[in-house]
């Protein structure tokens, strides 16, 4: 049995998508996801964080079921919505299930019915202008995944509940009428956490909501989504480039760089005592609202671009742009270890760079 | 009286659009020396692009000066046909996109394009700009420029983009180089190199640099100065320490509240700013901010205010100064 404290629990997902490569007859993998672990205590925030191209909405998508798992296991709630049979199973307190004669446990081939559970999870997107369809009016937007889910026994109840949902994100009646090209960018985000929040679900997936709205509407979204998760008790897994902000919304945060999950901790450690170089220079690299502060800290930046997720470097990923690289880090990959309790790091020199 | 590298004064530019007349820019008036380094932050729609546009006279189509004036280098841009601008830019202001992926062309060569310029402003040889663009790119941090100049831009990848179409933009060694948004596009470790190569670069060529973005922390530790525009007005000018330390105008202490700090130890609420921006069709009257503003007073909705001198190079366009004073004199408050 899972740990039922934790509201989703993911194992080693994996998630590989082919992709035709230089020689016609062969395919190649873009590893985008590669044995990613992670849990979500009920209504807590995990944020990803990480660069374009480092498996972050993968990971979301994938944990929907959006994209249809390679391999791994995906818990939600205590149930499994899917194990491809080939992770072994972990007890309560993490360790590995083992039978009489010691071997690991392996969990069943299960693949869920998704429909209950896509009324539970459900998904912000990131593009406010692309995730609305033009030909529907907001009303009919919200409406939709009522009516999917049936949620709704009347007409009167069904126009009831749209109104209630974009009132609470600070629309009005009016607007449901309207079409998404009426609104502002604000706006339409609004429109879109409406859409999830109107089948009343307990975890959602905020792919980078805020990316491409003003700065001054940024902090208004963020608000919103920090005041109803403590109404509903909503679970968050909240996926940004930028760290300043994950690490405002997030307890805990994860790191990933090229489809490995590099760091993860609570939001302060990782801020302030981050241990993987990666993570340091990520942090380095935010230019601080600050004049003062820019004129005496001196900046980590970092060398080369991300290496193609076709072919990616031996060893640790991130060597090839690491500041402390050393020949271990191109023949061993660094392991996934605790280096303080709830740390989790995967550098070879974590103790040092800390 | 000390001639300034650019020199806008009270210009006003409009978009004549099927829906009406859109006021992109109300009595906008700046300045920029040589070396200086500019930032103008604001949310889209503000104007900023607009503004820095004007200094190259690309004010396409629909949009107009409709008053005032734009000198730059000791040219009266608005009084300038297209023939005359088109030998300005690129040899003495040139201008840095936002997106890499679009503002270069796929059917040439990175070297054809930086070579372009350099024909077209020099008499240079073919071979000498050949040389030339090798050199550009070596510059901005490309390696292997010899192989590099016959590739497409397609074989790159977004933070050598920008370095290439900087490269382009450096090829006459301009006085001025306007980057709008040029990070907004990249990764932030990505963002953190070309950001250090503009540094570089402007110190090494001595050009001045517009910065336009809407990110506070680029603007904080690149710009000499920093205007703030809102709803096609400055609403604040600066230095940077006066934007950051004595902001006087109720959006720049908005904008600097809304955003989260990294360095905060712990996270307290966003202070957010209430509302949208306004639409440009039909602005108010009076302060564009005001139906924003958390201190806003009844003058507000009525006038516009005029900017304020809290130094001689901090203005701000906000009544609540005279507020103050009235209060200073023992006075009621409106």
């Amino acid at each position: 049995m899972a740990d039922r404290a934790n509201l989703v629990e993911v194992r080693n997902l994996k998630q590989y998508f082919q992709v035709s490569g230089k020689n016609f007859f062969k395919k190649d993998c873009v590893k985008a996801v590669d044995d990613v672990s992670f849990s979500i205590p009920r209504s807590s925030t995990l944020g990803l964080v990480g660069e374009s191209g480092c498996g972050k909405t993968t990971t979301g998508r994938t944990l929907l079921r959006l994209y249809e798992p390679t391999a791994g296991r995906i818990v939600y709630d205590g149930e499994v919505i899917f194990d491809s049979g080939d992770v072994p199973l972990y007890d309560e307190a993490g360790n590995p299930v083992t039978d009489a004669d010691g071997k690991p446990v392996y969990g069943k081939k299960t693949r869920a019915n998704m429909l209950p559970y896509r009324r539970k999870m459900q998904i912000v997107f990131q593009d406010p202008y692309a995730s609305l369809d033009p030909r529907m009016t907001i009303g009919e937007i919200v409406g939709e995944a009522i009516d999917i889910h049936g949620l709704a026994s009347s007409r009167e109840e069904r126009h009831e509940k749209i109104i209630r949902m974009l009132e609470r994100v600070g629309l009005n009646s009016e607007h449901a009428n309207r079409y998404p090209h009426e609104f502002s960018g604000g706006q339409r985000q609004r429109v879109g956490i409406a859409r999830a929040l109107a089948v009343d679900p307990e975890f959602i997936v905020c792919d980078e909501p805020i990316s491409a709205l003003d700065v001054s509407i940024q902090a208004q979204v963020i608000n919103m989504l920090e005041d109803l998760q403590s109404e509903f008790g909503l679970t968050y897994l909240f996926i940004a480039h930028d760290l300043s902000v994950v690490k405002h919304i997030s307890r805990r945060i994860g790191v990933m760089y090229l489809g490995k999950l590099v760091e993860m901790g609570d939001s302060y450690e990782i801020t302030f005592h981050s241990c993987h170089p990666y993570t340091k220079s990520l942090i380095s690299a935010i230019p601080i609202a600050d004049p003062e502060t820019n004129r005496h800290t001196h900046r980590i930046v970092l060398q080369g671009d991300i290496p193609s997720p076709v072919n990616p470097p031996s060893g640790c990923r991130f060597r090839t742009r690491c500041p402390y690289a050393e020949k271990r880090c191109a023949e061993e990959e660094p392991a996934w270890k605790e280096v303080s309790p709830g740390h989790f790091c995967a550098c070879h020199f974590a103790d040092s760079v800390r | 009286m000390s001639e300034h590298l650019v020199d806008i004064r009270n210009l006003r530019l409009s978009f004549f659009t099927p829906a009406g007349e859109v006021k992109a820019l109300n009595d906008v008036t700046l300045h920029l020396d040589e070396g200086e380094v500019l930032g103008i932050v604001g949310e889209s729609g503000s104007g900023k692009s607009v503004t820095s546009y004007s200094i190259m006279g690309l004010t396409a189509d629909p949009g107009k000066i409709v008053g005032g004036t734009v000198t730059f280098n000791g040219h009266h841009i608005e009084s300038l046909g297209e023939k005359e601008l088109r030998k300005i830019r690129g040899k003495e202001v040139s201008i840095i996109f936002q997106d890499p992926m679009t503002s270069l062309n796929p059917v040439y060569t990175i070297g054809s394009q930086i070579e372009e310029s350099i024909l077209l402003h020099t008499d240079k040889t073919r071979e000498e700009a050949k040389e030339r663009a090798t050199e550009l790119l070596r510059l901005v941090g490309i390696n292997e420029p010899e192989k590099r100049i016959r590739q497409y831009p397609h074989e790159l990848s977004g933070g050598m983009r920008q370095r290439v179409m900087i490269a382009i933009a450096l090829a006459c060694e301009p006085k001025l180089l306007i980057a709008d948004e040029p990070t907004t596009a990249l990764d932030v470790t990505i963002q953190a190199q070309i950001l250090e190569l503009i540094n570089e670069l402007k110190e090494k060529l001595r050009m001045a640099v517009i910065l336009i973005t809407h990110d506070l922390g680029i603007v904080s530790s690149m710009c000499d100065r920093i205007a703030v525009m809102y709803a096609g007005r400055i609403v604040e000018c600066g230095t940077t320490d006066d934007i950051f330390y004595r902001p006087q105008h109720e959006y720049t202490r908005g904008l600097l509240r809304s955003v989260p700090n990294i360095q905060d130890r712990e996270s307290k609420r966003l202070i957010a700013i209430e509302g949208t921006p306004v639409d440009l069709l039909n602005p108010p009257a009076g302060c564009p901010f005001a139906p924003r503003c958390p201190s806003c007073m009844k003058i507000c909705l009525r006038e516009m205010p005029p900017d304020h001198h809290y130094s001689e190079v901090h203005t701000a366009a906000c009544w609540l100064h005279e507020k103050a004073e009235y209060e200073q004199r023992g006075g009621e408050g409106d």
